[in-house]
């Protein structure tokens, strides 16, 4: 019954996609009911909270803990030798969970403590003293390339070249994508622009900072509650983290307050369980916000060149890109991402993208909503502008014309199926934004888009109640409505009403595994084995039906939510609805209920155009964003609604990025925003109205055509809004954020 | 750590001089419960003013406005009279953090944080305003441009509290207004202010003005260069050109995460000439 | 250390507890009061997420000592539904989709209704900077300002006449 990508008929009337149904989590989360990630306690629980180093590169001499211990009410101190060894895949994490020999960067966690207050904890950490030998430190990506640079790792040698070098350096690894001769492509080119752009780091802004509660006893056997985009990930890197069985920790996710990447990965997890093993105590464990800026995963701060050819006509003749991120202190900045992103929306016959992975004394990146793409579409989008103004061609008809296409060779190797590019960018052309007037000081920007998408690892249980309605179980954490979009599907396939199916996150010992929610993965993927799972009920309610009738179960359909005799000749018999079957259940076999376990695939790529149009005060440099559309392929918008909070969601995240979110370092490298007042996300007051076009291009790989619609939102806007402000400017804008002092400065102000 | 609420000024001056290690004057709270958490104070002993009546209050005579230390920058918005004759300073105050922060924070504290971007101190210099100092000897009112000594740090004496702003009654045809720069549209501190207060004749020549700017030096600076630029004019182009000129060259201002020396030397002056003009349009009864 | 005891009221409800003198009442409501939906983002005042009403005002309870709450009269997300009716607010949240995460949304009603307390008629522009002290991540805030602009004109139009108290509210 499993869907076959491509049999499946994808042109269907739908009864229950597509509408702008109730959220079954809404109620609780309007009344305050819905318990986040800090909202759990335990019984004899303690606090706990971890001391952090204040340098951004410092050998640790000694930690004397003594004192710390004997504070009354403190019944736990760890420090990494509470972690004992561990599988080489999660050295890194260990490694940034707890500091070892050398602190990384500002706020990398040292020790902690566990108290039966707050207060206590606090006044411990004071107590805790740690001998540092404080060592040069680098935080910026082109210093941090330069031989001269001060080295953070000594084994690190340089992979992906043709010959290993013998000297460690910071660049982790060299990535390169492409096909065809890029050197005769731009040679052929009437005009090539090559420029080199900035960009800063910047942090994924989740609203609830980390919190867990963990409770480990004697016996081995763990509990862990908290906030993350993937209980099964934080399962399996804890478990192998504290040396213990996978099964035998069992973690249940909370209500999550946001995540856009940067919950896909543990930090407080392993601490708050290490210090419950010590004392033998629930422990619960919340990250100020303060700690989530210096110590969680922001993105990475990068440093791009690009070139490009084009002719007259607006062909483009040749892409050529190299790409350096930095991704704080350990390997694994999302460069590869990046370069294969760089040239996606455009079919070149010849493209280049070289990426560098380097580190520095900042911490540890983690995935940032359509990790890495971003700033290399910021760099490209910028140049293809540029030529455009140069050729004096429209922005728009010059992406049409080279926009890449169904079946076209992807500039990260394979050929593209079927996708929307060119509707979103149709779309755009048409929408009265593109043909507004605009004021003095006034600039429009288009940029376009692209992201993979993912499918993964998915497991699901849909479980038919007696009285037929429907316990559906899925394993990927809901992080903006999921469960609406999924209970949705499994009700189309059903043929019953979406209020009769209450979808729940279900814990890791309760289901098989499943990746994390991340690459725009879970309405896809999740409900891809929701309509699965439906399918495998339906059959066996269909069985059910022939063994009640008497006939063999090929002569009975499901059809309406019921039932049904496939032909006349099945003979009559009434429709039994999936409440008439369910009554009846323990009497034909016992429970019913439908399972899909896959590894998904054919996720869909998703493109997406923006166009912004912004004003900028020249005596001050700031900029206002005046108006803003968002035109995105969705393949099929389960929840058009959650799909078009998605695309402002991520627009407005990238108008922070391009304009004045940043990590700020002092000379002496440490981070001198970490709060809410200076790492300034946008408010509600710097923004209008963010219109959402949801474009619908079916992908082939769903049954309903669904592709995933969460990550392509944040691609375009760095790109958009700097084309828009170096238009109002009327100079070129090559490094984000766009901050007020920086756009007064291009203008030659100050 | 002790937390006290008296109920009357004397009470606070008798805690105040009698609390031993450090002690701290709660009125909004904004500010200390932001440093308390993050370690940067610590205090001993916490007196809220809060449950004092009198410094909860706005009172107006002959003389002008008393503005207790307790009243929150919402209480300020809401009163009509205040607003009316010193929209500077109430639009200024209300510049303060957010709706939820507005509707704590004072004045009184913001001026004793002694930030040198408070936003509501320029304002009040420009319009000429007092604090009234209470301690153990007394009463006493000082310029409120005299109290901030460096960052941090009030010519407060130990047993000394603010117990109210002091407006006075607004001269004829004269108009106030304070500007600031931020980044975002809301929720960030200054990067530079401006307050600037006008009185023009009837023929609408600047007779008197006060000029004074934020977030440029370790205090705010009144500037009486940038007064007598604009004094004798009607504040035409020429005069707001001058007055930009003498503000940016009077500002003194560092590098930091809000901002470049460059790019807050400039803004002085913008946000100086901006202010003037609304300052001006303020007396003409324009606005 | 010894504990205040403080007596005050929380949505219409008397209620006593103690608390050390540094204490917040974003911390008491959480910790000693059971009452997780104020939420804390950021501990300083900059994100909204634990917003409060205190004796008819808008404040952050991260900012305000439990110690201080003697004798006012608070309202938290937990009393905003009426018994088992929604605040119209909240229902427009569910119906504008107003909400993704959800960890703001306790802040933003609280925060809505006592604009709407005061302004029943705001503007899109008074609605987004009553809000600017609220963080929201997720929705790019179009929904929100959407939502709370469409409750208003639905809590016109039954009682034009109907002044709102901005001070006492109706004990559920």
């Amino acid at each position: 019954m499993n869907f076959q990508p491509g049999k499946d008929t994808l042109k269907r009337e739908f009864k229950t996609v597509g509408k702008r149904t109730p959220r079954p989590d809404g109620l609780d989360k309007v009344t305050g009911r819905a318990r986040f990630g800090a909202d759990m306690t335990a019984p004899g629980m303690l606090w706990g909270l971890i001391l952090r180093s204040p340098h951004a590169h410092a050998r640790i001499k000694k930690i004397d803990t003594s004192k710390a211990e004997a504070v009354n009410g403190v019944h736990a101190v760890i420090t990494s030798a509470d972690f004992g060894p561990c599988p080489d895949d999660v050295l890194d994490i260990r490694e940034n969970v707890m500091a070892r020999d050398k602190a990384l960067y500002d706020g990398h966690a040292v020790a902690a403590v566990a108290a039966t207050s707050r207060a206590a904890a606090k006044q411990a950490l004071k107590l805790i003293k740690v001998d540092y030998e404080v060592l040069p430190h680098v935080t910026d990506v082109d210093e941090a390339m330069k031989p001269s640079a001060p080295i953070i790792n000594k084994k690190l040698f340089t992979q992906g070249l043709d010959k290993t070098p013998t000297k460690p350096s910071n660049v982790a690894e060299r990535f390169e994508f492409g096909h065809g001769d890029v050197d005769a492509g731009l040679k052929q080119a009437d005009l090539v622009i090559e420029r080199t752009f900035k960009t800063e780091a910047t942090h994924q802004g989740y609203i609830e900072p980390h919190a867990c509660l963990a409770s480990m006893g004697t016996d081995g056997m763990g509990d862990l509650w908290c906030c993350t985009q993937g209980h099964f990930m934080v399962r399996q890197v804890c478990s192998a983290l504290l040396g213990m069985d996978a099964s035998a920790l069992r973690v249940t996710a909370s209500e999550i307050g946001g995540g856009f990447g940067g919950k896909t990965t543990v930090f407080i997890e392993p601490v708050a369980l290490a210090l419950s093993l010590k004392s033998n105590r629930p422990v619960k464990v919340v990250m100020s916000r303060s700690e989530v800026l210096r110590a969680s995963g922001p993105t990475s701060s990068t440093s791009i060149d690009v070139k490009i050819g084009m002719n007259k006509d607006g062909t483009m003749t040749a892409g050529d890109a190299t790409l350096r991120y930095q991704g704080g202190a350990f390997p694994g900045s999302a460069v590869p991402y990046g370069a294969m992103a760089a040239f996606a929306c455009y079919d070149l016959k010849a493209v280049r993208a070289v990426g560098y992975d380097v580190i520095a004394n900042r911490p540890k990146q983690a995935a940032y909503r359509a990790p890495g793409a971003p700033m290399a579409a910021y760099a490209v989008e910028s140049v293809v502008d540029e030529l455009c103004k140069e050729l004096n061609l429209d922005p728009l008809d010059v992406r049409l014309k080279n926009a890449s296409s169904d079946g076209s060779r992807a500039s990260y190797g394979p050929n593209f199926d079927v996708i929307g590019l060119r509707a979103t960018l149709e779309a755009a052309k048409a929408h009265p934004h593109y043909k507004a007037k605009l004021g003095p000081n006034q600039g429009r920007g288009v940029a376009c888009g692209f992201w993979f998408n993912f499918g993964g690892e998915t497991s699901v249980s849909l479980n038919v109640s007696a009285d037929g309605t429907i316990g559906l179980s899925v394993g990927t954490p809901d992080i903006g409505g999921s469960r609406a979009s999924i209970g949705n599907m499994a009700a189309e396939e059903l043929g019953v009403p979406h209020d009769k199916i209450r979808c729940i996150i279900a814990d890791t010992a309760s289901l098989g595994y499943n990746d994390v929610t991340d690459g725009s993965r879970v309405t896809f993927a999740s409900g891809l084995a929701a309509i699965n799972a439906a399918r495998d009920a339906i059959g066996k309610l269909c069985e059910r039906a022939a063994g009640i009738w008497g006939i063999p179960v090929d002569a009975v359909t499901w059809e309406d939510g019921a039932a049904r005799p496939s032909s006349p000749n099945a003979g009559k018999h009434e429709p039994l609805t999936l409440a008439d079957i369910a009554a009846q259940a323990g009497a034909t076999g016992g429970p019913i209920s439908g399972h899909c376990e896959i590894n998904a695939e054919g996720a869909g790529v998703s493109f997406a155009t923006h166009l912004v149009d912004t004003e900028v005060d020249p005596e001050t440099g700031y900029v206002k964003i005046l108006r803003y559309t968002v035109f995105q392929d969705a393949g099929k918008a389960v929840h058009p609604a959650y799909v078009e909070g998605q695309y402002q969601g991520g627009a407005v995240q990238g108008i922070g990025w391009a304009l004045n979110e940043e990590y700020i370092y002092g000379k002496d490298g440490r981070l001198q925003n970490a709060g809410f007042l200076d790492y300034r996300i946008p408010v509600a007051s710097d923004l209008p109205m963010i219109d959402a076009v949801i474009v619908e291009v079916p992908n082939p790989g769903h049954p309903y055509g669904v592709r995933g619609v969460g990550e392509t939102s944040i691609v375009p806007p760095l790109a958009a809004i700097s084309n828009s402000v170096s238009g109002a400017a009327g100079v070129r804008m090559t490094q984000l954020p766009m901050s007020p002092p920086k756009v007064l400065e291009a203008l030659g102000r100050i | 750590m002790q937390y006290h609420a008296p109920a009357t000024v004397k009470d606070a001056v008798k805690l105040l001089a009698s609390s031993k290690g450090s002690t701290q004057i709660l009125a909004g709270g904004t500010d200390l419960l932001v440093r308390m958490r993050s370690g940067f104070s610590e205090p001993e002993t916490i007196i809220d003013i809060k449950r004092i009546s009198p410094m909860c209050k706005i009172a107006r005579d002959g003389k002008g406005f008393s503005i207790g230390a307790a009243v929150s920058s919402s209480e300020m918005s809401e009163n009509a009279a205040l607003t009316k004759a010193w929209p500077g300073v109430v639009e200024a105050a209300a510049l303060i953090g957010s709706t939820q922060i507005q509707g704590r924070a004072t004045i009184a504290g913001n001026l004793c944080n002694a930030s040198p971007a408070a936003d509501s101190v320029p304002a009040m210099v420009a319009a000429s305003a007092k604090a009234l100092i209470r301690g153990p000897k007394g009463k006493r009112s000082v310029a409120v441009e005299k109290i901030c000594k460096s960052p941090g740090k009030t010519i407060l004496k130990k047993g000394e509290l603010l117990e109210a702003i002091l407006l006075p009654a607004k001269p004829a045809r004269t108009g106030d207004a304070y500007l600031r720069f931020i980044p975002r549209t809301e929720m960030d501190i200054a990067v530079a202010g401006a307050g600037v207060c006008v009185t023009l004749d009837a023929k609408g020549v600047c007779t008197a003005a006060r000029v004074c700017l934020g977030a440029v030096a370790p205090t705010v600076l009144l500037l009486p260069k940038a007064a007598k630029a604009l004094i004798g004019s009607r504040i035409d182009d020429t005069a707001l050109d001058a007055l930009a000129a003498v503000c940016s060259a009077a500002a003194r201002p560092i590098d930091d995460k809000r901002g470049t020396k460059e790019f807050r030397t400039h803004i002085a002056g913008v946000l100086a000439r901006r202010a003037a003009i609304i300052a001006r349009d303020r007396a003409l009864g324009k606005s | 250390m010894f504990q205040i005891q403080v007596s005050t009221s929380i949505n219409g409800d008397d209620t006593e507890f103690s608390c050390e003198a540094d204490e917040t009442l974003l911390d008491v409501l959480r910790d000693r009061l059971g009452m997780t939906g104020s939420k804390e983002g950021c501990g300083t005042g900059d994100c909204g997420a634990c917003s409060v009403i205190v004796d008819g005002r808008l404040v952050c309870s991260c900012l305000m000592l439990g110690a201080e709450a003697q004798d006012r009269e608070i309202e938290t997300i937990e009393g905003m539904a009426d018994g088992t009716e929604l605040h119209p607010l909240q229902q427009k949240f569910l119906d504008h989709a107003a909400l993704q995460c959800g960890v703001c949304t306790p802040g933003f009603l609280i925060a809505a209704k006592s604009l709407l307390e005061r302004n029943d008629d705001p503007t899109e522009e008074e609605v987004r900077y009553w809000l600017a002290g609220n963080l929201c991540r997720c929705t790019g805030y179009d929904k929100i300002v959407r939502a709370v602009l469409d409750t208003a004109k639905d809590m016109r139009k039954p009682a034009k006449t109907k002044k709102p108290t901005a001070k006492k509210r109706v004990k559920a």
